[in-house]
């Protein structure tokens, strides 16, 4: 045995293996079936593609949407006139810091990577996400964790602390109890799924890209995930290292952020905005690539500037990490860190701009196609230029000061969370949810979704700026109503309520539209990405041959000179592996087959992490299913070696 | 404009046969695996980076460091990291028997990096009592713990997946996959040692210099 496999391994390749002819109809059977990942209720745990795990974690990010949503709800009932006793004021503090976790953690991140994972794939035109099974464990990590934090709010043990938690207030010595627990390992779930993710798919451009998608012709909706995946990989070991220190100091006794006994509470605060300032913008950056996606697909242009997007992603990329300290301007820093941050969150401005200005070019030189997905967008630019001149007015640090822990504060960052994010996140819903079910979204009710919710939100976070200024701290759970607040929170309200009204009939146009709507076909809006060079919604194997790219917008110049890739096995899941720099061809893949190891994996992980919040020998005891589970994920089956390992059936 | 490359029914087309391509390479970023590990390597190169900033962070709010202990004693440490960088050889060699497929070579390699693997825990073991403090001591004794707890748990699972991968090689079923993993399995360590030095250096000498 020692011998055999060394032979055979040194002569592999070089000569063109035999093709079997075969019909196109043959070809789709046989991908089909090797593709195919199961149906029933076994299989449902076994599942690795990319479509399957991607539906899956949009359908859970919005259902954290909804939840998040309910709470502002809550927040916005208290808050309609003053001393209100709707909600109690301990309640009050949990409906807040699970309003900010829940949107932060379980829903803004999770759904860029959740449409990343359903995309990035296809519109790279290859059969599957790398790494399949690990994309399987972080979902499945994901819910527990999201879970986790539900089922201890029921419980009466949400996190009251805010969605960052500073110590002291959520030390030991403050929050007693295991409150402050739930929320930081909320945290170590969603982070160990969030770096799985940004991996996949760095590893998904970087190698499984169409042959001929060179660097420079790769979607912006493709750079856009890049980066933010590479955001990801710096910004949240930080987040995740931070609440470890929170939860050790809180379990056994470190003194990480004890001034007592020589540690700094500052710390904590330096460690989570390293953290939470990049984080605005691996929200951002995705959002930027739909809304590139949307422009030139409704402009009928190839996007204008597209080497200045690029490189105003990548410079919001690196800016992003050297603002953090614009949060912690209150807390009193040395002149020179206040120059340096301020003139950093000036900075970023630029990019930002550079970005808008080359959109305005494209729609200005476009025949525009005015569809709900371009009214999205347009009405991100409304919102988001508003909380960007906010942002630049913050970044002065007289003026932080005057308004720090203010309305204003909570008024800029939904402008530029809703309005950065949600926006174009609504309008890549509009644009992708007919390649995802192979339906139309009626446009009329999405105009009145769009207006209903545009008009809504200014109402509400409008009046907050001038809250705000007139000394309104945020998170009190009410007010005196001589401070003469009261107008303008029930003016706050009454948005709310817009707002709700807009995302019901936005639940009612996809409730009808998935079951009635009209049939998308290919590629309903003419774009030039590939993910719509297959059918809506996508076969299990994505391609039925897989495509090659000549242009930037290739199925703009796609001709039938255009060659299509042959010779990969179509009865093993085999994959083209591609360079990195022009996607030549380099290698192939076997990729992994469904397995029930990630979901024990996961299970397993979760018992260590609930644990370790109780006793802090579930670390040991925990390791050995987690160990056991994670070798059996990775133990080789003999039947798919023989399988992978087979001449077998090359078209 | 339903322009469809992959659907596209006019035969001929032009091909590009990829069937004589290989499945198994060991070019630094050339397989999935190699970009996979290294996505590891940042993540926890970040973790690392994070708290060896943290330790000089909470360094700048006392006037005496350690605060109350003597610093760490340096046998084990010294003994232990001398062992980890002499172990990149042996390394190396299993690197290099994965790549030019030597079933033999990796098994004999990756044995001695198994043990290996041993001896660095048992010596880490010592090495926590040679801190010199207990991590609910003060805030010192808690980053010095951490970190060197966080690097520990990189042992312990390069130690565990090094003796799954040995176990794998004697008992097979081998296919040029498991090669490519013997490959990047010695990527790995070499960071482990790597990530060290900054570590060693900072827990031992840090205090002494500081």
């Amino acid at each position: 045995m020692s011998s055999q496999p060394q032979r055979e391994m040194n002569s592999e390749s070089l000569e063109p293996r035999p093709r079997t002819p075969m019909s196109d109809a043959e070809a789709r059977n046989w991908l089909q079936r090797t593709w195919d990942d199961g149906k029933g209720f076994t299989s449902w745990f076994q599942q690795v593609h990319h479509t399957v795990i991607g539906r899956r974690y949009i359908i859970t990010a919005f259902c954290f949407f909804l939840l998040g949503g309910l709470l502002a709800a809550l927040m916005r009932i208290q808050l309609s006139h003053p001393e209100n006793h709707f909600l109690s004021p301990d309640f009050y503090n949990q409906v807040f810091t699970m309003h900010g976790s829940t949107m932060m953690f379980l829903f803004a991140v999770p759904v860029m990577e959740a449409f990343g994972i359903y995309m990035i794939p296809l519109m790279m035109g290859t059969r599957n996400i790398a790494f399949p099974r690990l994309n399987a464990y972080s979902w499945y990590l994901y819910v527990c964790g999201g879970i986790m934090l539900y089922v201890a709010f029921v419980l009466n043990t949400g996190p009251d602390v805010g969605w960052f938690a500073y110590p002291p207030l959520s030390g030991p010595d403050f929050s007693p109890g295991k409150r402050a627990d739930f929320w930081a390992q909320m945290i170590t779930f969603t982070e160990v799924a969030a770096l799985a993710v940004a991996v996949e798919i760095i590893t998904t451009i970087f190698k499984l890209r169409a042959v001929g998608m060179s660097l420079n012709r790769i979607p912006l909706f493709g750079w856009a995930m890049l980066i933010h995946s590479f955001m990801v990989i710096f910004a949240m070991p930080a987040v995740a290292l931070d609440s470890s220190m929170l939860l050790m100091d809180r379990l056994i006794s470190t003194h990480f952020f004890n001034p007592a006994e020589g540690g700094d509470a500052l710390l904590y605060q330096h460690v989570f905005w390293f953290f939470g300032h990049p984080e605005v913008y691996i929200i951002f950056v995705p959002a930027m690539g739909i809304v590139s996606e949307i422009i030139a697909t409704f402009s009928r242009r190839p996007v204008f500037g597209y080497p200045a997007l690029v490189l105003a992603l990548v410079a919001n990329g690196f800016v992003g990490f050297g603002l953090w300290v614009h949060h912690m301007f209150a807390t009193g820093l040395p002149m020179m860190g206040y120059s340096f941050f301020t003139a950093a969150s000036l900075m970023i401005a630029i990019p930002s701009a550079v970005q808008i200005f080359c959109w305005i070019a494209t729609l200005w030189t476009g025949r525009i196609n005015w569809k709900t997905p371009l009214i999205f967008v347009i009405g991100f630019f409304a919102i988001f230029v508003l909380g960007g001149l906010t942002g630049v007015m913050l970044a002065s640090v007289p003026l932080d000061t005057q308004v720090h822990d203010t309305y204003f504060v909570v008024a800029h960052f939904h402008y530029v969370l809703i309005g950065g994010a949600l926006f174009p996140l609504f309008g890549g819903i509009y644009y992708w949810f007919p390649k995802i079910t192979g339906r139309m979204l009626s446009e009329k009710l999405g105009l009145w979704h769009f207006w209903l919710f545009f008009i809504g939100f200014n109402l509400t976070f409008f009046p907050m700026h001038i809250l705000g200024l007139k000394g309104m701290p945020r998170r009190v759970y009410t007010y005196l109503p001589q401070n003469g607040w009261g107008t303008m929170n029930f003016i706050a309200t009454v948005g709310a309520l817009f707002m709700t009204a807009g995302v019901l009939f936005w639940l009612y146009n996809i409730w009808t539209s998935y079951r009635r709507g009209p049939l998308a076909g290919d590629n309903p809006w003419g774009a030039s990405s590939l993910e719509w060079a297959t059918n809506s919604p996508p076969p299990i194997y994505n391609f039925d041959e897989l495509p090659t790219v000549n242009s930037r917008t290739p199925l703009w110049t796609a001709t039938a000179e255009n060659p299509v890739i042959r010779g990969l096995r179509i009865d093993d899941r085999e994959v083209l592996i591609t360079r990195v720099l022009d996607a030549e061809p380099d290698h192939i893949n076997s990729f992994p087959k469904p397995s029930p190891w990630p979901f024990w994996s996961a299970m397993a992980t979760t018992a260590l992490f609930v644990g370790s919040i109780f006793n802090g020998y579930a670390l040991y005891i925990g390791a050995i299913p987690l160990a056991f589970t994670l070798t059996m994920w990775f133990w080789p089956k003999k039947h798919e070696i023989a399988l992978e390992e087979a001449e077998g059936v090359r078209r | 404009m339903s322009a469809s490359i992959a659907n596209s029914q006019q035969p001929p087309r032009r091909e590009i046969d990829v069937s004589a391509l290989p499945k198994t390479v060991f070019g630094s970023g050339q397989s999935i695996l190699w970009w996979g590990t290294m996505g590891m390597v940042v993540i926890e190169g970040t973790f690392f980076a994070l708290l060896l900033a943290s330790y000089f962070y909470l360094r700048t709010r006392v006037t005496d460091w350690p605060p109350a202990q003597t610093v760490p004693s340096l046998n084990f440490g010294t003994i232990n990291i001398a062992i980890a960088v002499l172990s990149l050889i042996p390394n190396y060699l299993a690197k290099k028997a994965g790549s030019s497929f030597n079933l033999a070579g990796c098994r004999l390699w990756l044995t001695i990096m198994s043990l290996i693997s041993i001896v660095c825990l048992f010596l880490r073991w010592f090495e926590f009592s040679s801190l010199n403090c207990m991590w609910y001591d003060n805030a010192y004794a808690s980053v010095t713990w951490t970190i060197l707890g966080m690097h520990t748990v990189h042992l312990i699972t390069d130690g565990f997946d090094t003796w799954i991968l040995n176990i794998m090689m004697f008992t097979g079923p081998i296919q040029g996959k498991r090669f490519m993993d013997v490959s990047e399995n010695a990527l790995y360590w070499n960071f482990v040692v790597l990530a060290w030095i900054p570590i060693y250096l900072v827990l031992y000498w840090a205090p002494r210099w500081l």
